[in-house]
C-alpha cells in the first residue's frame, strides 16, 4: 500500500516545477500553463487527503478549483490576447506600462 | 505490488512531462505536453478511488481548458519568445539568475519535503480508513455538492457568467462596433 506522504512528495514536487516556470520562463502562455501545473499539484493533495480521511469533500473542492481555474485561463488568455495586439509580444517584460 | 508499479510509473510521467513543459521553447508543445501531464493525474485519480474527478479532469482540463490555450497559441501565432536586443540585455537574461532560480525551486522542493516528512500519519496508507466503495460512490459527491455546498455552487456560476463576460471585453477589438 502506497503511504500518504509519496502522494504529497509528488505533489510536492509538481508545485516546484509550476513554480519555477513562472518564475523562469519569459513567455506569457507558459506562465499561464506553469499555473495550471501549480492547481493541479494542489488537487491532487486535496484528493489524497480525502481519500485517507474517507471523506468526498475534497472531491468537491477539487471540483471548484477546476472551475476557479477555468476562469483563470479564460480570462488570462483574453488578457494575453489584448496584450499581443498592442506590443507584438508574448514577453512580460515588453509590458512596461505600469511600471513607474 | 502491482498498485506500487502503477503509482511510480503515473507520478514519474506527470512529473516528467510537466518539467518538460517548462523545458520546451515552443508552446504548441508544452501544451501537448501538459495534457499528457494531466492524464497521467487522472490516473493517480483513479488509484486514489476518486474516478468522477478522473473523469471531469479529462473532460474539463484536458478537454476544454487545454484547448482554449491551443486556440490562443495558434491565433497568436509566436512559437519563439523573442530575442529582441533590449530583452538580450535585460539583467534577468544573465546565465547565473537562471540557475539560481532552478537552486531555489530545488529548495522549496526540499521544504515542502522536509516539512511533510516531519508531520504525523504520512507513513499511513492512503486506503487504510474506509473501503474504495464508499469513497468513490458519485452519488455521495452529487449529495454533499447539493447540500453543503450548495451556495458555494451558486456562487461559482456568478463566477463563470463574470468571467465569460470579462474574457468576451477584455478581448474585444477597439473600433468595433457590434
Amino acid at each position: 500500500m502506497i503511504p500518504l506522504g509519496h502522494y504529497l512528495i509528488v505533489s510536492a514536487i509538481l508545485f516546484a516545477i509550476g513554480t519555477c516556470g513562472v518564475f523562469l520562463r519569459r513567455n506569457l502562455i507558459t506562465i499561464l500553463l506553469s499555473i495550471e501545473i501549480m492547481l493541479n499539484a494542489v488537487n491532487l493533495t486535496f484528493i489524497a487527503f480525502a481519500r485517507q480521511h474517507g471523506s468526498v469533500d475534497g472531491q468537491i473542492i477539487v471540483f471548484f478549483v477546476m472551475t476557479v481555474a477555468a476562469a483563470e485561463a479564460a480570462v488570462g488568455l483574453a488578457i494575453v490576447i489584448g496584450l499581443f495586439r498592442h506590443r507584438e509580444s508574448l514577453n512580460p517584460d515588453a509590458f512596461t506600462l505600469l511600471k513607474w | 505490488m502491482p498498485e506500487t508499479l502503477i503509482f511510480y510509473l503515473l507520478s514519474g510521467l506527470a512529473i516528467l512531462t510537466s518539467a518538460l513543459v517548462i523545458g520546451q521553447r515552443n508552446p504548441m508543445y508544452s501544451v501537448m505536453l501538459l495534457i499528457a501531464s494531466f492524464g497521467a493525474l487522472a490516473g493517480l485519480y483513479v488509484t486514489l478511488d476518486a474516478p468522477f474527478v478522473a473523469v471531469a479532469q479529462i473532460i474539463i482540463y484536458a478537454g476544454a481548458i487545454m484547448v482554449l490555450f491551443l486556440f490562443v497559441v495558434m491565433l497568436l501565432n509566436a512559437p519563439h519568445e523573442d530575442g529582441a536586443e533590449w530583452d538580450r540585455a535585460h539583467p534577468l537574461r544573465q546565465p547565473g539568475v537562471g540557475r539560481f532560480g532552478a537552486l531555489l525551486a530545488l529548495l522549496l522542493v526540499v521544504q515542502l519535503a522536509w516539512a511533510l516528512l516531519r508531520t504525523g500519519s504520512v507513513d499511513v496508507p492512503v486506503t487504510g480508513a474506509v473501503d474504495a466503495e464508499t469513497i468513490s460512490s458519485v452519488r455521495l459527491v452529487g449529495r454533499t455538492l447539493f447540500t453543503d455546498y450548495v451556495f458555494a455552487f451558486e456562487a461559482t456560476s456568478i463566477l463563470i457568467l463574470v468571467a465569460m463576460v470579462g474574457a468576451v471585453v477584455l478581448a474585444h477589438r477597439e473600433g468595433d462596433r457590434g
